[in-house]
């Protein structure tokens, strides 16, 4: 069991995928529970893992490696250390809820249900991957369902939203891409993450292009690419469309892992092959930028509140961008706080995001519109759905007591150290944070209930949708009091990653923001 | 007579040959009777006897060419009757000889 | 500090009202539809009950202790501990935090009694209630944690719960906007606060002592004095930082707008929390921190400056307001200054002696106040109050007992700490802040003076029906007054100083607690007297007793006209107090819209600029590629046809050759012998001639013979009786 989990992980959905297909198109109800069948041992073995693994090493494990494609000495490796142990369990855990929030579909569902499917499997496979062809391929195979699942089932501007995010990803793909084959062929031939880093001391340090060498030329096309992802300005305008457009339960996975993969490559890859040209530029590209990432995400949110489009679900997109921001920020200051809080943040972001989309979507499905400006004394309406609404909209300002207080608490205090400028941003922009979610709720929840609603039907939250937040609330309220059932399994290996490259910044040299 | 002013040589009965050559050539070339075409090959043929009589008679001073003449002859013959076996056919076909109206195979 | 006794009763004091909060919030609902109102209030008001229990327990059990030994632990979980941060949730009781939790629990209690009459007719009973518990715990947590990220859960849980509540009538526009305004001000000082928190515990890194516990910082604070931050002593800094916090929570300029806006809430929300609790809280923090501030003089003076700037400057609004509680919120803001004032000058004992006392009679005026708006049916305008004292009477000894003791009357409790305050201003040489002071204690005996005359005193202005409706409060609204005011009476000797014969028990009390700050700060508990300070307290009781009087002839015996005041200079100064000095509408025109703006541009640029550039990219990579179409259509394919035609052409020129004539075939075939029988053996220059002579030949043979040849081309002969050939 030990060694198949992971693979069990990655593989299941895809043999659900083929039993979706094999069902009959009609059978829709039948559709929806096999795909929900299928994600449950995932979800399961998620558990098995997170009981069984071991926080206290920064080793690999639960490691297979096979060959695959010996001529080119591609391997079937996977493994899971504390760098990606919370994203496989994140994953885990969010699939079955989406298929759940899925439930609504009623277009072509087994077309809908073997694509999510597929995306499952990619997703489990891009944070299981350590060989890094395998990777890439399970990065590219991200693409194409989640292609297919914005531009078919999503909103008006569904293509043009689908298209950008595919072209957009496609071309830091492309990146990513170069830069392996620099990798693969300055190291005889091997694609093994675990063992590049030795290819790093290969490179001179002599400028090539721009002044920056070679390392950092790496470093900055792996970065590109993850950054799009992240998404970090100006690579981030893919998200509010794609995130408008899709439908609710794609939302919720776009946020939830999707959004984690940018910042878990560049853990994964940049920071352990990279170390050097990691501590020279991390200080402006995650850094700087990141500060950056979180203050223009709230004012850009802060925007949609009185500015059109006015809809929600931008804003949340937009608040995503802040929040990715402060994982950067994080990530940048190399202290234990500062890396834990970041990787924390990563895991707490995809619970709170995951419910604020959700939230969106159950006053989306009923009132079929999401304008901020739409609506108004919705809490007199639906007491429940505000409630839940509430302890979202605190948790996502980082209020103490749940758990995205505790993760940006711990990026701040790690990046005051180094930096104090980027900091000082990121502290202050909790003042916006709060002002636009305190004034969407205000516009949207309080005050009186409009005349309309009688013909919205506008029911109260139902049991399914409860189900569908409930587990992540209960998530959020658990790793506010206790944050160390997360902290613990991923403390070693990231100090591990802040080792690596704080040495290599000893030996280079590291430039400090202040 | 007496062939002391023209000495009948070689050289005569080669231009005769020649001139009866390119007659027959000139013959099968422009006409547009199948039979005058046919006539010409025989002037071509004829030309190449009294060539070989001609050569026979003041160079080897043996009988070959004579020989080679015979058969020329024999030949000529045998091929004037195909030739007109053919010409025959094509009256019978195009009711006329002339060689431009059999221009079915024209690309 | 190594003597903490370990003992496992603190928590409850925290987790009961929570247990409450959650219990009322989850259920309450269905509580008060099948139990009725009675079973949310028996929850609320019990667990606020026992934990005042809890809190009186650890009170005597310090008070057994010996002075150098009073410290309770509580260690209830392991929270986060990564790196050098090590903090657990933790509760921590020392001789400061046990007068804090009384106060909480005790005052706090008697407001959830209150409140059970005021909230009497409210739909969402339990709601109200759920989130006064859960204000509790979090000002519990506040005060009891011990280190400063478990401070900073139950400083922005009050945050959060002072938005509910002040909101709680969210039906209003305006409700919900004072709740936004609260919660978004405070988020300011908070992220102040962060930062003081991050500042420390760096700096503290940086000498090897890395911790954000109190009793771990305390030790080694000196050392943040000597380490630099952004070219600041990081002691300075982080006091800073930690004062912009305390500017939000205690409502300090520049941040003190959302306390007069904050009166939209029910007033039992306004007495507890803006009153006698939350507000406090960072004048908590600056005496839990006092070893820092007195680390730095700069903050000190910063400090003391603005407290003393809000005292007069607050003052001076309430003088003009009309609403009851308007000048109830602008007094407190004004004693919250001289709370502030006090811990600036380093006299963190007074300051928490004045909180105390300023708990129980703000806490009664604001009780009472709510009382008359109960009786008055909903009005809150002084202008139509007057006359309630006969109809009122205990509303009105408790409010009058509690006016007094705010305007510094001695015996009751506002002189004894205002003028400890004052006293120690003067003390420590900072005169121009004494004289502040000194002006806005008038000015806060006269305004609260002119409210108690307008409301209690003169005719009754109020229309026909209000007044047919006037009666006193129901027992449970008013025993709690009465407690109160007696606290207002009597609260003062625990801190009478020993200028007037007294122990000053209270600041004995707190002695351990501030002496073991190095600098400036720990002040001795007995120090001489001075005949000075007795003239200071004649003079600031004189001022007192002038304001009163100003009032009284302003407002009772009518025989000094208010519009004197009002319409002076031209009505200009009194038109800028009526309307607060325009700083809200300033804020908005300069933050906000700046805030705005920026939110604007974020948006256009993410629009405009990126998205243009982004499609713009789209585009012209559709262009290329048309036009990559178009050359390949016309060029690449241009050719691929232009070879076929061209072979195609060449084809139909060749098949030319087969005219079908036989002549020309035979010419053709004659050629060709010609060629090659004699062309290979010849040598170059004769086979060059010849083969000119050839082409020459057979160029004038072939056109001799297409001239002659050119006849009509031949056609079928019409024969008589056979059969016509055609093909």
């Amino acid at each position: 069991m030990e060694s198949y989990v992971l693979s069990l992980m990655i593989f299941l959905p895809l043999v659900g995928m083929m039993a979706v297909l094999c069902l009959p198109r009609q059978a829709e109800d039948l559709v929806r529970w096999t795909a929900l069948l299928f994600t449950l041992p995932t979800f399961f073995l998620g558990w098995w893992l997170y009981a069984n693994f071991d926080g206290s090493t920064p080793d690999l494990q639960f490691v297979v490696k096979v060959p695959w494609i010996a001529s080119y000495n591609i391997n079937y490796f996977v493994g899971v250390d504390g760098v990606s142990i919370s994203m496989v369990l994140l994953t885990a855990f969010l699939c079955p809820l989406c298929v759940v929030a899925s439930w609504g579909i009623e277009r072509a569902v087994k077309a809908y249900f073997a694509l999510f499917l597929l995306l499952e499997a990619a997703m489990v496979g891009v944070f299981c991957a350590m060989d890094f062809f395998l990777f890439y391929i399970f990065w590219e195979l991200m693409l194409l369902p989640m292609y297919f699942l914005i531009g078919i089932w999503g909103g008006p501007r569904r293509e043009y939203a689908a298209i950008k995010f595919f072209l957009y990803t496609m071309l830091g793909s492309v990146l990513m891409l170069v830069a392996m084959l620099v990798f693969y062929f300055h190291s005889e031939y091997s694609f093994d993450l675990t063992r590049l880093a030795t290819v790093t001391k290969s490179f001179s340090a002599d400028p090539v292009l721009f002044g920056l060498n070679m390392p950092q030329i790496l470093w900055i096309a792996l970065f590109i690419n993850f950054a799009v992802k992240i998404p970090a300005f100006p690579f981030h305008t893919w998200l509010p469309d794609a995130h408008v457009e899709a439908p609710t339960a794609i939302s919720v996975i776009l946020a939830g892992v999707l959004l984690k993969m940018g910042t878990y490559g560049i853990l994964r890859v940049n920071y352990p092959l990279l170390p050097e040209a990691t501590a020279q530029l991390a200080p402006y590209l995650l850094g700087a930028l990141g500060a950056w990432n979180i203050i223009y995400g709230a004012l850009c949110a802060l925007a949609q509140c009185f500015l059109e489009p006015k809809d929600l679900k931008k804003l949340v997109a937009y608040s995503s961008i802040s929040h990715m921001g402060y994982v950067m920020l994080g990530m940048a200051s190399f202290t234990p706080q500062g890396i834990n809080g970041a990787v924390l943040q990563m895991f707490n972001h995809g619970t709170i995001t995951a419910m604020l989309f959700l939230i969106v979507g159950v006053i989306y499905d009923r009132a079929h519109h999401r304008r901020i400006d739409g609506f108004g004394g919705l809490a007199m309406v639906m007491p429940i759905y505000t409630g839940i609404m509430a302890l979202a909209f605190f948790a996502a300002m980082g209020l103490p007591g749940l758990s995205a207080f505790i993760s940006e608490v711990l990026v701040l205090l790690g990046a005051w150290q180094k930096y104090k400028i980027p900091t000082l941003i990121g502290a202050a922009t909790v003042i916006l944070t709060a002002g636009y979610l305190l004034w969407a709720i205000q516009q949207m929840f309080l005050g009186r209930p409009r005349e309309e609603y009688a013909q919205m039907h506008l029911s109260e939250i139902s049991g399914r949708e409860l189900v569908t937040l409930v587990p992540l609330a209960i998530i959020v309220l658990i790793l506010g009091v206790y944050p160390h059932a997360m902290l613990d399994l991923f403390d070693a290996s990231l100090r591990h990653l802040n080792s690596l490259v704080l040495a290599a910044a000893a030996q280079g040299t590291a430039i400090a923001l202040h | 007579m007496s062939g002391a002013l023209f000495e009948i040589g070689l050289r005569h009965f080669l231009c005769v040959s020649l001139f009866v050559f390119v007659l027959g050539l000139y013959c099968v070339l422009t006409r547009k009777n199948a039979i005058g075409i046919l006539m010409g090959v025989e002037l071509i043929l004829n030309s190449a006897n009294i060539n070989y009589l001609a050569f026979s008679h003041f160079s080897s001073g043996r009988y070959d060419g004579q020989v080679f003449a015979l058969f020329v002859i024999m030949l000529a013959a045998a091929e004037a009757v195909i030739g007109l076996a053919i010409v025959l056919g094509i009256y019978q076909n195009f009711a006329t000889i002339d060689v431009e109206a059999t221009d079915n195979l024209q690309g | 500090m190594e003597h903490a006794v370990l003992v496992s009763y603190l928590r409850w004091i925290v987790l009961l009202p929570l247990l409450g909060a959650a219990v009322n919030g989850i259920v309450g609902a269905a509580i008060q539809k099948r139990y009725g109102k009675g079973a949310i209030s028996v929850i609320a008001c019990t667990v606020v009950g026992l934990a005042f229990l809890f809190s009186l327990r650890a009170f005597l059990h310090l008070w057994g202790l010996p002075p150098e030994q009073r410290f309770l632990l509580d260690r209830l979980l392991y929270w986060i501990h990564i790196g050098d941060l090590n903090v657990d949730i933790a509760f921590w009781v020392d001789p400061l935090s046990a007068v804090m939790i009384l106060i909480v629990t005790g005052i706090g209690g008697l407001i959830h009694v209150y409140a059970v009459g005021y909230m009497h007719e409210e739909e969402s009973y339990w709601r109200f209630f759920t989130f006064l518990n859960l204000f509790t715990a979090a000002m519990l947590t506040l005060v009891l944690a011990d280190n400063f990220l478990l401070m900073f859960v139950g400083w922005e849980g009050v945050g959060l719960c002072s938005y509910a509540l002040i909101g709680f009538w969210y039906k209003e526009h305006a409700n919900t906007s004072a709740g936004n305004k609260a919660f978004i001000v405070n988020r300011i000082g908070d992220a102040g606060f962060t930062l003081g928190v991050f500042t420390i515990f760096w700096g503290l890194g940086a000498a090897g002592h890395a911790s954000a516990v109190f009793r771990d910082i305390v030790p080694y604070a000196h050392h943040l004095a000597e380490i630099s931050v952004l070219g600041v002593p990081a002691a300075t800094l982080a006091a800073l930082f930690l004062f912009v916090g305390a500017t939000g929570k205690s409502a300090q300029i520049p941040l003190y707008v959302w306390l007069p806006d904050a009166m939209a809430g029910p007033t039992p929300v306004s007495a507890l929390i803006h009153a006698a609790t939350m507000v406090t809280a960072g004048v908590y923090m600056m005496a839990r921190l006092h070893f820092l501030f007195s680390l730095s003089p700069v903050a000190l003076n910063v400090v003391a400056t603005i407290g003393a700037l809000t005292a007069l400057f607050a003052a001076t609004i309430g003088l003009a307001q009309n609403d009851i509680k308007r000048v109830l919120a602008y007094s407190t803001v004004s004693q919250l200054g001289y709370m502030v004032l006090g811990a600036g000058v380093g006299a963190f004992g007074a300051a928490i002696f004045h909180l105390m006392t300023h708990a129980f009679f703000k806490a009664c005026l604001f009780l009472g106040a709510g009382s008359v708006i109960h009786a008055m049916g909903g009005e809150q305008d002084m202008r139509r109050m007057g006359g309630l004292k006969e109809k009122m009477p205990y509303t009105f000894w408790t409010f009058l007992i509690s006016t007094a003791a705010i305007a510094g009357i001695p015996p009751l409790a506002g002189f004894f700490s205002k003028d400890e305050i004052l006293w120690k201003v003067f003390a420590s040489g900072h005169r121009a802040l004494w004289v502040l002071g000194f002006l806005g204690a008038g000015l806060t005996a006269f305004y609260m003076s002119r409210q108690v005359f307008m409301v209690f005193f003169g005719e009754c202005r109020a229309d026909h029906h209000t007044r047919h409706h006037l009666h006193e409060s129901p027992p449970v609204m008013t025993y709690p007054l009465l407690i109160l005011a007696a606290g207002a009476l009597f609260a003062g000797f625990l801190g009478v100083p020993a200028a007037l014969g007294g122990s000053n028990r209270f600041e004995q009390w707190l002695e351990p607690v501030f002496a073991v700050g190095h600098g400036h700060g720990a002040h001795a508990v007995h120090h001489a007297v001075e005949p000075i300070e007795y003239l200071l307290m004649l003079v600031s009781v004189g001022i007192a007793l002038a304001g009163i009087f100003l009032a009284y002839l302003m407002y009772y015996r009518g025989s000094l006209s208010p519009d004197l005041f009002s319409a002076a200079a031209g009505g200009k100064p009194y038109e800028w107090i009526y309307n607060k000095y325009y700083i809200d509408e300033l804020y908005y025109a300069t933050f906000v819209r700046l805030t705005f703006f920026f939110c604007w541009l974020g948006a256009s640029f993410d629009r405009y600029v990126i998205d243009f550039i982004v499609d713009g990219a789209a585009r012209v990579a559709a262009f290329l590629s048309w036009l990559n179409g178009w050359f390949d259509n016309l060029v690449i394919d241009g050719i691929v046809n232009a070879i076929a035609d061209a072979t195609f052409a060449l084809g139909n020129r060749l098949r030319q050759v087969q005219t079908g004539n036989i002549n020309l075939y035979l010419y053709v075939i004659v050629g060709a012998v010609v060629a090659v029988q004699f062309l290979p053996r010849l040598s170059s220059d004769i086979l060059t001639t010849i083969l000119f002579a050839v082409v020459v030949a057979l160029i004038v043979i072939g056109g001799a013979a297409w001239v002659f040849a050119r006849r009509p081309l031949w056609r079928p002969p019409v024969l008589r009786g056979g059969t016509t050939q055609s093909h």
